[in-house]
């Protein structure tokens, strides 16, 4: 009797955590399927009454039509040289500086970390302005190197590339020595392979930050041509006629990749994402 | 091979430029000089374009002439207030549904916790501008699938974007959106690392389940809300895409907010010196905040 009792209850918890966390599920991932409908179908349909919940066949005129407005390709590619840029030589400048911070002894380290820290807790709209008129003195307005320069030395990457690398015996580092290797050799040949799984969490973690950098692209790119993916889906937005199929498909193709990406590497995705504050 | 090497620098040892001595410097260089040429230099230009004023492209140094403005203008006040409504209702109700959606996560019944965890993440990893975008097609007043479900439980129209009360509803929802999966997976892996011991020996007490959550898992939950709490408000107060697409600030500046108004004012009317205290107000409020934050939750232990 109590045996068949406690297997109705557990029978009842569990429809009543699958129906919670289904409803969570839903509200979380319905947006996602919406946005897909609305990419392949014309832009009257997103308003069609009751909604249209299938998708259509309008995705190669969608588009068309959205290269046509804001040249699309160009567009991606855009996003794609900066964000790749960004994060091939952020991850470079902030482990080599991670690396200092966490094998070396050397004056006036600790005061010049303890300024990094600072700055992660700085909002970067107070750089805005200076940055702006910086980039129109050295006429750097609408060009890659504006978007990419200012956040190259991220304060944060450093600061878990040095926690990530304090865990590297010095033992090792000494038996390289010994070995002859130069420092610069150590630091390529023994500790950035040795920092693989860090490495790829930071490098998740900074081109997310710049896949989806808005307001400073916003005010340093004012050339459609030079525009990345979230500049040029804002500016259809403010067009007089809003064609939601193209905006639907352009928001589609900024999310896609990294939805993809997502789902192989999502471990090291999630710790990149937060940062590293989630160790499993 | 290795022996020679060795040899080799044991023969000339002073060739060498890169030592043990020199290279931290080396290794730091790039960081610095890009941190003091992109991060230092303007913080303290920011500083100094907030005391001055400019006209006609001549700078001249005018004290607190921009912040005794900004004390006195109803639009900063407005922006101050619509930033904090948002932060005070929105942070609470995000963290609330994160820690109850990690406590069902955490579950023993459940299965398929990796794919539930995919689930809740994804809206982590869109570019804020995309979803802020899906999100105001969805809230369009006429045709929006939001109000088309309400009508079908038979609710009237609600105009989530054009009345003030509600736009401002808009942005909440949607920031809860994007940022509560993010934070449930911070408290999963929390509710992960307390030890089983503690609640055996409180079920042993007599303790039911509802007992343990506010008598264990909150308190051992601490640091974590701590951390999610200092988060979350800092990235609140800096709330730019989602009000910039989904509203434009308004409607009646109802949704202005700091970050906004700070954009407003220095690239639409070009006016850096007065952004440029806004920033300062804004740097010297999450300073504040995050000191308090920590003083108050770190002072209980005591």
């Amino acid at each position: 009797m109590t045996n068949n009792k406690n297997k109705t209850t557990t029978i009842l918890k569990k429809t009543g955590l699958y129906t919670l966390l289904g409803i969570g599920v839903f509200l979380s991932m319905f947006p996602f399927y919406w946005m897909f409908i609305g990419a392949t179908n014309p832009s009257g349909a997103i308003f069609s009454m009751p909604p249209n919940l299938v998708p259509g066949d309008h995705f190669f005129e969608n588009l068309r039509n959205l290269n046509e407005n804001v040249g699309i390709w160009r567009v991606i590619m855009n996003s794609l040289i900066i964000t790749l840029t960004f994060t091939v030589v952020s991850v470079m400048i902030c482990s080599a500086a991670g690396f200092a911070f966490a094998k070396y002894q050397f004056k006036g380290r600790d005061p010049i970390f303890f300024m990094l820290l600072l700055a992660i807790m700085i909002p970067y709209h107070v750089t805005l302005i200076p940055l702006f008129e910086l980039m129109a003195n050295v006429g750097w307005l609408n060009t890659y190197q504006a978007v990419i320069l200012p956040h190259l030395a991220y304060p944060f990457a450093i600061f878990l590339m040095r926690q990530n690398m304090r865990s590297i015996p010095d033992s090792l580092l000494e038996a390289a020595r010994v070995d002859g290797a130069g420092e610069m050799r150590i630091f390529f040949t023994v500790v950035l392979p040795t920092m693989r799984p860090a490495l790829a969490a930071v490098a998740i973690f900074l081109f997310m930050f710049q896949w989806n950098n808005f307001l400073w692209p916003l005010v340093v790119l004012g050339d459609s041509s030079m525009y990345t993916l979230p500049v040029a889906l804002s500016s259809l937005v403010g067009m007089s006629r809003i064609d939601y199929g193209q905006i639907m498909l352009g928001t589609t193709l900024s999310t896609l990749p990294i939805m993809v990406f997502f789902l192989l590497l999502q471990r090291q995705f999630i710790s990149g994402i937060l940062g590293g504050s989630v160790k499993e | 091979m290795m022996n020679q090497s060795t040899a080799e620098s044991k023969k000339k040892p002073k060739r060498k430029f890169i030592t043990p001595k020199t290279a931290p410097y080396l290794f730091i260089a790039p960081a610095v000089i890009l941190f003091i040429i992109f991060t230092v230099y303007p913080v303290i230009q920011s500083l100094i374009l907030s005391f001055q004023t400019s006209s006609g492209g001549v700078s001249t140094f005018a004290g607190l002439d921009n912040y005794r403005r900004l004390f006195n203008d109803p639009l900063f006040y407005r922006a101050l207030g619509n930033t904090f409504t948002i932060l005070i209702i929105q942070v609470p109700i995000m963290l609330t549904i994160a820690v109850l959606l990690a406590v069902l996560m955490n579950s023993a019944l459940l299965k398929m916790r990796a794919f539930f965890r995919i689930a809740f993440f994804m809206p982590a990893i869109t570019a804020l501008v995309a979803y802020a975008i899906v999100f105001m097609i969805m809230l369009d007043e006429n045709y929006g699938l939001v109000n088309y479900a309400l009508s079908l439980v038979g609710i009237d129209p609600i105009a989530w974007l054009n009345d003030p009360f509600w736009a401002k509803v808009s942005l909440i929802v949607a920031v809860t959106w994007r940022w509560t999966g993010y934070n449930m997976v911070i408290f999963l892996a929390g509710l992960q690392n307390i030890s089983n011991d503690l609640y055996e020996a409180a079920s042993i007490d007599g303790a039911g389940k509802i007992r343990q959550f506010f008598s264990i898992t909150l308190p051992q939950l601490k640091p974590i809300f701590l951390f999610t709490f200092v988060l979350s408000t800092i990235g609140t107060l800096q709330l730019f895409d989602e009000p910039f697409i989904l509203t434009g600030g308004g409607p009646n500046n109802s949704t202005l907010t700091i970050s906004l108004y700070l954009y407003i004012n220095g690239f639409r009317y070009f006016d850096f010196n007065y952004a440029s205290a806004i920033a300062y107000i804004l740097v010297i409020i999450i300073a504040l905040l995050s000191w308090f934050q920590m003083k108050v939750v770190g002072d209980k232990d005591d």
